[in-house]
């Protein structure tokens, strides 16, 4: 099965690495978000280190759902889902290459977003990297999950771009607040262990949401 | 689709006819694994299904009117990509024989996207037989071939055939089917109105039958 998704996750991302579009969408879409975001902030009002975590996951959010759209719009453009569902591949291996190239991708955003954010922002970004990353990196878990779950299910229909974020949003939040409640911690200068609360909760959603999406996803592709 | 029951042995090819909206497609689904029928049961080389899941896929060869390909690939890593899916020794090179065998390998790394609809029906064909399918499901597949298309994929089918693979045909067109079958079948209403060996049936006689079997 892990043979077959790395087989799966490995053709997204050579596709994704010739047409570059819904990343490069994402990168766009994450630099002009910074941008906006600082332009619009009072800085005698809110504190850098209040506002950067709200727009950073805001903009994990959003510029993720971008590759997820793309992650089965590549298989419905001439149906090559049902070579891939005819083929000896169990649904479980499918989903898990699925999943696997949508968390590098996010991946790929967060690396480019989070300096950025950092260096907009004036934030102490060599002091909290390490947690950063692993609080983005258990965030993009659950988002890819969920996502890609989803982005089965709404690429059969013709509203799949509107369908996709209505169905995820609401699925994010377990995964976003607490990853939101433990970075803004962190650039608040707080000690790791104030933020591990909000991690444990991260973590236990992130189970919970591999296992049911795992489980579910087979269902998803029955016509 | 009910009460439908047939065989196709080893080296035999079902043609298989009949209006839009027969049954036709829905049963090539049913045989790829694609649909669950809600009762019945289909057996692929000894394999059950539903239930048979990838073992039963393993044996089937699906090819449609639809490429199935991925557009940013080049031909040689599409057909590639479903050779390792499915296990295949040595893929890389498996692919390049396939696509030989589809007159296609001067256009191997060139990407999808740039061949015509025609050369990306014979790369379609080519990722479809590429591990070397007891059973090959063919929904329309002359749909957009020119002749060079058309004749490498009579070829092909004649040396599946030849080689012990069951064929189940689908198609509109008559001529093309009856040139290829061991078997013929005219469905309606997701029903087999008639289901016989092919014979020395001529064209014209085949016509006659069919439409008085559509129209009846």
């Amino acid at each position: 099965m892990f043979a077959a998704a790395a087989l799966i996750a490995q053709k997204d991302l050579a596709i994704e690495f010739r047409t570059r579009s819904a990343f490069l969408a994402a990168l766009v879409f994450s630099l002009l978000a910074i941008v906006i975001f600082f332009f619009a902030w009072d800085a005698t009002a809110v504190s850098a280190t209040d506002l950067a975590p709200g727009v950073l996951w805001v903009i994990f959010t959003f510029s993720g759902l971008l590759g997820l759209h793309r992650s089965f719009g590549v298989e419905e453009a001439d149906r090559a889902i049902d070579a891939l569902l005819a083929s000896p591949v169990e649904r479980e291996a499918v989903f898990l290459g699925k999943a696997l190239a949508n968390f590098a991708f996010v991946l790929g955003v967060q690396a480019v977003a989070i300096p950025a954010v950092a260096l907009f922002y004036n934030l102490p970004l060599t002091r909290v990297l390490g947690p950063l990353v692993g609080i983005a990196v258990l965030a993009a878990i659950g988002l890819v999950s969920i996502g890609t779950l989803f982005s089965a299910m709404a690429a059969n229909t013709r509203l799949a771009e509107l369908l996709l974020p209505v169905l995820s949003l609401p699925f994010f939040v377990p995964v976003v607040l607490p990853a939101a409640q433990s970075t803004a911690r962190l650039l608040a200068g707080r000690p790791v262990a104030e933020a591990m609360s909000w991690l444990r909760i991260l973590i236990a959603f992130d189970i919970v949401f591999v296992v049911a999406c795992a489980l579910a996803f087979p269902f998803t592709l029955e016509d | 689709m009910n009460e439908l029951t047939f065989e196709v042995g080893g080296g035999e090819c079902l043609a298989l006819f009949g209006p839009n909206g027969a049954g036709k497609t829905t049963l090539l689904r049913v045989l790829a694994g694609l649909l669950r029928p809600t009762s019945g049961t289909a057996r692929i080389g000894g394999v059950t299904l539903p239930g048979g899941g990838a073992d039963a896929r393993a044996a089937v060869g699906l090819i449609s009117h639809q490429t199935m390909l991925y557009a940013a690939l080049t031909p040689r890593e599409n057909v590639e990509f479903t050779a390792r899916l499915y296990g295949v020794p040595s893929p890389r090179d498996s692919a390049l024989r396939a696509l030989t065998r589809m007159r296609l390998e001067d256009r191997a790394d060139s990407p999808v996207r740039s061949l015509s609809r025609g050369m990306q029906q014979r790369v379609s064909i080519a990722r479809a037989i590429v591990h070397d399918p007891h059973v090959v499901l063919l929904d329309e597949p002359y749909t957009g071939l020119d002749e060079t298309g058309a004749a490498a994929l009579s070829d092909a089918l004649e040396s599946l055939k030849a080689s012990g693979a069951a064929l189940i045909l689908v198609t509109h067109h008559l001529g093309e089917g009856l040139a290829i079958a061991t078997h013929t079948a005219i469905m309606r209403d997701g029903r087999f109105v008639k289901h016989e060996p092919r014979g020395t049936v001529d064209f014209e006689t085949y016509r006659d039958a069919y439409r008085d079997a559509v129209m009846r």
